[in-house]
């Protein structure tokens, strides 16, 4: 797929610009159809003046579409460090400098994340291994770990495990894992740039299978990698094509050591116009604040993207970094009048 | 990678930043500094060994293999 190079002959504050917005009440808040890439482009290409705007109207669409409930996820790492991959963003891949070490989970450990994270309200739990793709020491550990949660917490397991194979996902889904993660993380055109271990394509095939074996559909990835407003919007409509249940959005988190540990933080405004351009494009999918959101938008930026297409957040702490104290978010969730969304709404 | 293992002062005070593994004397951690809010310790302040680092969704343990463990 090639990168698209923009058909937009006007410069940022032309009157032609905010004209998107427009189209896009129209077109995504009246009749559900998400923007194409081209229009995404547009939005990403919006002035920081019509910022405001353009985050009221995601919110419109997210509320029109979606509803003012916010699904509430906690997520473990199983299996920490290690990974054979070369994500270049990746503080887990074994191949950088990282300070990160190898590290398992037990299941009694496993098990108490969960009813922890459900304390919070929270109705996901995703279980997450560095990995290429699961062996069969991971698999049990993965089989003995849902059973285990499903036994003493009331609460919906998900998984991400890397890339699977048929058999792999039939499994997983007889282990009643609800959801499966899989981060396409970045526009096919600039995936060379991240990841030469493995390629878009073979992601995509683990998507297709999971899609198939009846398991949801969890996918999204990190932005602000050094990828091109072109390729952001590429990304955008490329996940809008796959239609996954849900959209997790990183923004790069500078990990020390790896070939991204320098990159410039996102800024704020670039991170929230993302934000509204990808609910733009994905009216209907729960759109997930996900690793790096405390950094590039400090504590307002919960707010923020709360009101401008964000319906899913990630409680407490990442895979490796730690995040706001789940309070806090919960609060925040009570104060803006956004119920957090119910179990049985979710399955 | 191999962290600088270094002996811990008798006091037990700490000697290494637990961010980068470096002389916590030496100048150059104010992003260390930065970072220690979002980040849990990586490397043990008294031995510079890269430790054994477990997140979670509240809170993190850390290992070190000569000085045990420290969590949040
Ligand atoms: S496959 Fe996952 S754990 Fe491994 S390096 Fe890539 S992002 Fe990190």
């Amino acid at each position: 797929m090639s990168i698209s190079t923009t058909t937009l002959s006007d410069r940022p504050g032309d009157p032609g610009r905010s004209d998107i917005l427009a189209v896009a009440r129209e077109q995504v808040l009246e009749r559900g159809e998400g923007l194409t890439r081209e229009q995404v482009l547009e939005v990403l290409q919006l002035p920081d003046e019509s910022l405001d705007d353009l985050l009221a109207l995601a919110h419109d669409v997210r509320m029109r579409w979606c509803g003012p409930e916010v699904e509430v996820e906690g997520i473990i790492s199983l299996k920490t460090g290690g990974c054979p991959e070369d994500c270049h963003f990746c503080s887990q891949s074994g191949l950088f400098a990282s300070p990160v070490r190898s590290a398992w989970l037990d299941v009694p450990m496993l098990v108490e994340a969960a009813k922890q994270t459900a304390k919070t309200g929270a109705t996901e739990f995703c279980i997450v291994a560095a990995v290429r793709g699961p062996d069969e020491r991971l698999m049990g550990q993965v089989a003995a770990g849902v059973a285990a949660i499903k036994d003493a917490v009331d609460i919906n397991v998900a998984c991400s495990l890397g890339m699977l194979t048929p058999d792999q996902v039939t499994r997983l889904a007889e282990m009643g894992v609800h959801r499966y993660n899989h981060n396409l993380e970045t526009a096919r055109s600039y995936f060379p740039n991240v990841v030469t271990t493995h390629t878009w394509e073979e992601r995509w095939e683990t998507l297709r299978l999971v899609r198939e074996a009846g398991m949801e559909v969890c996918c999204g990835g990190i932005v602000g990698m050094g990828e091109t407003l072109e390729q952001r919007a590429e990304f955008a409509a490329q996940l809008a094509e796959l239609t996954p249940d849900e959209v997790p959005l990183n923004f790069l988190n500078p990990r020390p050591g790896t070939p991204f540990g320098d990159l410039e933080q996102m800024s704020g405004p670039d991170a929230l116009r993302t934000v509204a351009a990808y609910r733009l494009a994905m009216p209907r999918t729960v759109l997930r604040f996900a690793g790096g959101r405390e950094i590039t938008l400090g504590d307002l930026g919960a707010r923020q993207g709360l009101l401008g297409g964000i319906n899913a957040v990630i409680v407490g702490n990442y895979l490796t970094t730690l995040g706001r104290p789940a309070e806090a978010d919960i609060d925040l969730l009570g104060e803006l009048q956004m119920p957090i969304k119910a179990l049985n709404e979710t399955l | 990678m191999t962290a600088p293992v270094q002996e811990p002062a008798a006091d037990g005070a700490a000697q290494f930043c637990d961010q980068c593994g470096a002389p916590a004397a030496e100048p150059g951690h104010e992003r260390c500094a930065a970072r220690r809010t979002l980040e849990p310790p990586r490397f043990c302040p008294q031995c510079a060994r890269r430790m054994v680092v477990q997140v979670d969704p509240f809170g993190w343990t850390a290992r070190c293999s000569r000085h045990g463990e420290t969590h949040s």
